[in-house]
C-alpha cells in the first residue's frame, strides 16, 4: 500500500450498481463482502484504488467494487498492474486472480510481479478447479480429481500457490478462507505491507468442486484443523490445546500437546513473520504429504518488506536523468553531426 | 609484402577515369572481425565528406559463429555518391574480403571489373577448406574477371601494432582498422574523426587505442605507397549539394526511438515503453533507456505478452504506452492488442519485421507481417497501420503513430523492417518547433446527463474519452467483454455487439479522413504503369522508376505510408493507370489488400530471400510490364 491520506467511506460506498453474476452460494460473495468491509477500515480512497483482474470467475470482481477497475485478459493481470503502478505509483493496486488464471496461464507473470516486488495486493482465489469453463481440473487440483477433462481422475501433481509465491521471492505470504471472519484482518495486513503482498484465499466453488476444503474450512467444527498465526504469538491451535514446536534435530516441525495452557512448557514455538525458513515449513503444513496430519497454517505466514519495484524504477530514472534537460532539439542533433553551410 | 593480383591484363587504365557518381563498397569478414564497426565508421567519415549514402548491414544470426565458416560471414555494404542515394546499391564496386569464406559468399555479387581486396594472411589451408575451396582462389586465376589486390593484411597489422605490446590475438583484432585506413585513403576521407572515436572508445585502454590508431594509419600509408604499383588507386566522389542545415547519420531504430520521444512530447505525455529482447527490435529499447529525462520509463518485461500488457496498463493510467518487437513477438501480443482495441486505449506497437514464419531469419529483412498487422487478431479488430519507407522516414512515422493512437484512442502498429532498423542514412535534423503539437486532454468531469459518467460515449469521430484512475468521481470499470453503448457496462446482447463492432470499424475507417491523401512520389498521376510500394522497398523502386523514366518509359512511383486504413483517394488514383505492379518482400500481401479494397488488377513482384530488391530487378520488372 501507499502512504496515503485516509478517506472516510462506508461499505456501501464500495458497492457498484452492477448485478453480481456469481452462482448463488459461491464463496466469492463472502470475499467481496470482506474486501468491501476492509476498504473503509484502511481508509482507502475510491479514486486512487484500482482493481485489476485476469479472466475467470474471480476476475469479475472489479465490476462489483466502486473504484477504478480493469478486467483484462487471461493470466496477465500482473503485467497490466505493473504498467499501471509504474505510470502512477500513487494508485493503490489490488489484483484478483484464481488458481487457473494466476498459477497456470499466468504463472509466469505471478512469478515476476512477486520477484520484482511491485507494491500491490494479490488475492488468489483458490478453488482447485476451472469454474467459468465448467469444471475442468486446475493446477492446484489434487491428484485424482474427476472432471470433464479428467473423467478417470487427474494424474498430475498440484502446485502449492504459497510455496510458489515464496519461491518466487514474495516478501509477504498469507492465507485466508472465504467465509472466515478473520479474512479482513489478513487483507488489512496485506495492505499494510509495502510491496507485493500475496494472499491465497481458499474459496468454495459450490458447483464444480463443492466443499473441497471442508476438512479445514467448514463453517463449524474444524478449529483443530486451523492454525491461525500471529506475529510474536505462540503457534497454538485446537483452542490452545495443541501447538507447533520446532524439531531442531530433524529440521522440521512437530505437533505437541499443551497442558493447562502452559505452551512454554510444551515447547511451542513463537511465530516470527520475518523467519523465511519457518515460513517455508508453515506453507507445507497439511499441503505436503509429510505434514498431512497438521492443521492448515492461516493468516500472515511471512512478512519481511524490502524496497518496491516502482520506487527503485523511479530512483533509477531520476539518477539517469540527473543533470540532463529534456531538450528535444539537442537530442535530435546528438552524436556525430555536420553542418552544411548555406 | 603485397602480392598484386596475377590478373595483370587489366591494369588501372582499363577502368573508367571519370569521376563516378556513386561507389558501392562491401566489407566482409568473419562475424568476429568487426565488419559492422568498420562499416559504421566508414559511413560516418563518408557522411562527413558530404556524400549522400545508404548502408546495408548483413550479418548472421549467430553472435560468434565458428571462425572461418561460410555461415559466419558478416558483411556491411555502403553506397555513397554525389547524387541522391536511396539504396545500398545493387552490385559492389569494391569488395574487402577478410577471409576465404567472406570472399566465397560475396564475390559473385561484385561488378565485373570490380576490385577485390583480400587478406592472404587468412587464406590458410584450413580456412580454405572451411570455405570449401579446393584451390586457393587468389592464386588459381579463378578471379580473373575482377581486379585483385591480395596481400597479407594480418602480417602488416601485427607489424604496425608491435610497439604496443599486444598479444598476437589482440593485435590481429586491429585488422579491421588497418582495412578501414586503406579504405579511407582510397576515397580520400579524414582519419581524425575515427582517431577521436577510438581514443574515446578505448579511454581506459590507451595501448589498445594507440594500436588501433597505428593500424589505421598503417593501412592509410599502405595506400599511398602501393598506388604506384597496382590496381589500387584513389577514387574521388564529389559531395552532393545539400540544403543548408545540421545533418547526422541515423538508423531506423534510432529514428523510431527519437520519433516516439518526440511524439510523446507533442502529446504532452510521459511515455512508457515495455519491451522484451528480440532481434532486430531490441535497439529501440537500448536507445530509449538513455532518454529518461524526457519522461520515458522503460520496462524489460518477462515476455512479449507482459511487455504489451504493461504498456496498456500505463496507457490506462494516462501515459503513452509503447511496445516493440518483431514478428514472433507481435504474434504473442495479439490477444492484448485486441483488449486495447476493445477498451479503446491508445498504444503504439512497433514491428521491426524479419524473415518468417516462426523464428525464420532473425537478422534478415522481410515485409511479410503485413497481413499480421492489418488482420492478425481474433474477432473484428481493426487498427491503423503505418509503414516507414526509410530510416529517416521512420522518425516521422513514429510521430504519426503516436498522434493517431492518442487522437483516436486506439492501438496503432508501426511497421519497419530489419533493413530499415539497421541501415543508416544522412538525416537533416529537423527543428522541433516545426512539429504540430497534439496535446492530450484526459476527461476530468462527468460527461453524461444528470451527473452521470459515460466512459464509452463517442464524439463525432467515434472516439471515447480517456479517463485515468486517480481522477475524482470518475471511477468506472473497463474490460474485454463486449460493452454497452456509452456506459461501457458489460452487455453482450445481440444489438449491442452489432452496434459496437460497427462503431469500432467506423472509427478506424475514419482515420483515413485524418491522414493526407495519397501523393504520387515520381511521375504522372495516371498513365501506363504505377509501381506501388510500401515500407523499405522505397529506395530501389524510386531509383528504378527514375531510370525507366529517363529512358522515356511511362511509369510512376506511388509509395503508401498509411497501409491501414488506406488513403481515401488511393482507389481512384490507382484506377487511372493501365497496369499496377506491387513489389514487396513477401509473397504478395499488399497486392491482395489493394485487390480486395479497390477491385484493381494489381500484379505482384515478390522477393523473400532476406535481401532487399536490387534496382536491376525492378527495372527488369518495369520493362516486362511495359513490353
Amino acid at each position: 500500500m501507499n502512504e496515503m491520506t485516509k478517506i472516510e467511506t462506508t461499505l456501501k460506498d464500495w458497492v457498484t450498481d452492477q448485478e453480481v453474476r456469481w452462482c448463488p452460494g459461491c464463496g466469492d460473495y463472502a470475499i467481496l463482502k470482506a474486501v468491501q468491509r476492509t476498504l473503509p477500515e484502511i481508509g482507502a480512497d475510491p479514486k486512487n484504488t484500482v482493481f485489476v483482474s485476469g479472466i475467470g470467475c474471480s476476475s469479475r470482481f472489479p465490476y462489483y467494487i466502486e473504484s477504478y477497475g480493469f478486467h483484462t485478459i487471461h493470466g496477465r493481470a500482473p503485467a497490466f498492474a505493473t504498467g499501471i503502478k509504474l505510470a502512477n505509483p500513487e494508485l493503490d493496486v489490488w489484483l484478483v486472480t484464481g488458481d487457473g488464471d494466476g498459477m497456470s496461464i499466468g504463472g509466469n507473470h505471478t512469478m515476476h510481479i512477486l520477484r520484482r516486488n511491485l507494491d500491490c495486493q494479490i488475492m488468489l482465489f483458490n478453488n482447485e478447479i476451472y469454474g467459468l469453463t465448467k469444471g475442468q481440473y486446475s493446477p492446484t487440483s489434487r491428484v485424482g480429481t474427476p472432471s470433464p477433462s479428467t473423467p478417470q481422475g487427474s494424474v498430475d501433481r498440484p502446485a502449492s500457490p504459497c510455496a510458489f509465491a515464496i519461491g518466487s521471492g514474495a516478501r509477504f505470504v498469507a492465507r485466508g478462507i472465504d467465509i472466515s471472519k478473520k479474512l479482513p484482518e489478513v487483507l488489512k495486513a496485506a495492505h499494510a505491507h509495502k510491496g507485493a503482498a500475496f494472499i491465497e484465499i481458499f474459496q468454495n466453488c459450490i458447483v464444480y468442486n463443492k466443499d473441497v476444503f471442508h476438512d479445514f474450512a467448514a463453517p463449524k467444527g474444524v478449529e483443530d484443523q486451523q492454525l491461525w498465526l500471529e506475529d510474536g504469538g505462540p503457534m497454538l491451535f485446537a483452542n490452545g490445546t495443541k501447538g507447533i514446536a520446532f524439531d531442531i534435530a530433524g529440521c522440521t516441525l512437530n505437533v505437541v500437546d499443551v497442558i493447562d495452557g502452559d505452551w512454554e512448557a510444551a515447547g511451542v514455538a513463537v511465530h516470527d513473520v520475518t523467519n523465511r525458513a519457518l515460513a517455508h515449513m508453515l506453507i507445507d503444513l497439511r499441503v505436503a504429504p509429510a505434514f498431512a496430519d497438521f492443521p492448515m497454517a492461516l493468516g500472515v505466514l511471512y512478512d519481511d518488506p524490502r524496497p518496491t519495484f516502482e520506487s527503485e524504477v523511479a530512483a533509477e530514472r531520476e539518477k539517469s536523468s540527473a543533470g540532463k534537460t529534456a531538450d528535444l532539439a539537442a537530442l535530435l542533433g546528438k552524436g556525430q553531426s555536420w553542418t552544411v553551410e548555406g | 609484402m603485397a602480392t598484386i593480383s596475377a590478373d595483370k591484363a587489366r591494369g588501372p587504365e582499363s577502368r573508367e577515369d571519370k569521376l563516378p557518381d556513386a561507389v558501392v563498397v562491401r566489407f566482409a569478414g568473419d562475424s568476429g572481425d568487426g565488419m559492422q564497426l568498420t562499416g559504421g565508421q566508414f559511413t560516418l567519415s563518408t557522411a562527413l565528406a558530404g556524400n549522400d549514402l545508404a548502408t546495408f548491414p548483413d550479418f548472421p544470426a549467430e553472435i560468434r559463429a565458428p571462425q572461418g565458416t561460410l555461415f559466419g560471414v558478416s558483411a556491411f555494404q555502403i553506397n555513397f555518391g554525389s547524387t541522391d542515394i536511396t539504396t545500398a546499391g545493387d552490385a559492389p564496386d569494391v569488395l574487402v574480403a577478410m577471409n576465404p569464406a567472406a570472399l566465397k559468399t560475396n564475390v559473385d555479387a561484385l561488378k565485373p571489373g570490380g576490385l577485390i581486396i583480400a587478406d592472404t594472411g587468412e587464406f590458410s589451408k584450413r580456412n580454405l577448406a572451411k570455405a570449401k575451396y579446393d584451390a586457393n582462389p587468389v592464386e588459381d586465376g579463378s578471379l580473373a574477371k575482377w581486379d585483385l589486390l591480395a596481400f597479407d593484411i594480418s602480417a602488416m597489422t601485427i607489424e604496425a601494432v608491435k610497439p604496443f605490446g599486444l598479444g598476437n590475438k589482440e593485435a590481429l583484432r586491429c585488422k579491421n582498422m588497418w582495412t578501414l585506413g586503406l579504405a579511407l585513403w582510397m576515397f580520400d576521407r579524414e582519419r581524425q574523426p575515427i582517431i577521436d572515436w577510438l581514443t574515446t572508445k578505448f579511454k581506459k585502454l590507451p595501448d589498445v587505442a594507440n594500436a588501433n590508431i597505428a593500424a589505421l594509419n598503417a593501412g592509410h600509408a599502405y595506400g599511398e605507397t602501393a598506388e604506384l604499383a597496382g590496381p589500387l588507386r584513389k577514387v574521388q566522389v564529389d559531395s552532393i549539394p545539400s540544403e543548408p542545415g545540421l545533418y547526422r547519420t541515423i538508423t531506423g531504430a534510432e529514428a523510431v526511438s527519437l520519433g516516439l520521444v518526440a511524439g510523446a512530447q507533442l502529446a504532452g505525455l510521459n511515455m512508457f515503453f515495455g519491451g522484451y529482447p528480440i532481434t532486430p527490435a531490441s535497439a529501440i529499447l537500448h536507445n530509449l533507456v538513455k532518454m529518461k529525462e524526457f519522461g520515458v520509463t522503460t520496462f524489460q518485461a518477462e515476455d512479449e505478452i507482459a511487455a504489451i500488457c504493461a504498456a496498456i496498463g500505463a496507457s490506462y493510467a494516462g501515459q503513452l504506452g509503447v511496445t516493440s518487437s518483431s514478428g514472433p513477438g507481435i504474434a504473442l501480443k495479439g490477444e492484448a492488442m485486441g483488449l486495447a482495441i476493445m477498451t479503446e486505449l491508445p498504444l503504439v506497437i512497433v514491428n521491426s519485421q524479419r524473415g518468417g514464419p516462426s523464428t525464420g531469419l532473425p537478422t534478415k529483412t522481410e515485409q511479410s507481417d503485413l497481413y499480421q498487422a492489418i488482420y492478425g487478431r481474433n474477432g473484428d479488430a481493426p487498427l491503423p497501420v503505418v509503414a516507414a519507407s526509410s530510416p529517416a522516414d521512420a522518425f516521422e512515422c513514429a510521430i504519426e503513430a503516436c498522434r493517431l493512437a492518442v487522437q483516436y484512442m486506439t492501438p496503432v502498429i508501426l511497421l519497419t523492417d530489419g533493413y530499415i532498423a539497421n541501415a543508416a542514412e544522412p538525416w537533416k535534423v529537423p527543428d522541433p518547433n516545426t512539429f504540430e503539437p497534439f496535446p492530450v486532454k484526459h476527461l476530468e468531469e462527468k460527461n453524461g446527463p444528470e451527473d452521470t459518467l459515460l466512459p464509452f460515449k463517442r464524439d463525432e469521430r467515434g472516439v471515447r474519452p480517456w479517463i485515468k484512475p486517480g481522477t475524482p468521481d470518475l471511477m468506472h470499470r473497463i474490460g474485454g467483454i463486449e460493452k454497452g453503448i456509452d456506459t461501457g457496462n458489460i452487455d453482450y446482447s445481440a444489438d449491442v455487439h452489432q452496434a459496437q463492432t460497427d462503431a469500432r470499424r467506423a472509427k478506424i475507417d475514419g482515420v483515413a479522413k485524418g491522414v493526407p491523401e495519397q501523393q504520387v512520389c515520381l511521375g504522372e498521376t495516371s498513365g501506363k504503369l504505377a509501381i506501388v510500394g510500401w515500407g523499405s522497398t522505397f529506395g530501389p523502386i524510386h531509383q528504378a522508376v527514375r531510370r525507366a523514366r529517363r529512358q522515356g518509359l511511362e511509369v510512376s512511383h506511388i509509395h503508401v505510408r498509411n497501409v491501414w486504413p488506406l488513403p481515401r483517394n488511393l482507389g481512384d488514383l490507382l484506377k487511372g493507370y493501365d497496369k499496377i505492379l506491387v513489389p514487396e518482400m513477401n509473397s504478395g500481401q499488399f497486392k491482395t489488400v489493394l485487390r480486395d479494397q479497390f477491385l484493381v488488377d494489381a500484379r505482384p513482384l515478390t522477393k523473400t530471400s532476406g535481401q532487399p530488391f536490387t534496382i536491376a530487378e525492378l527495372e527488369a520488372a518495369i520493362d516486362e510490364m511495359l513490353s
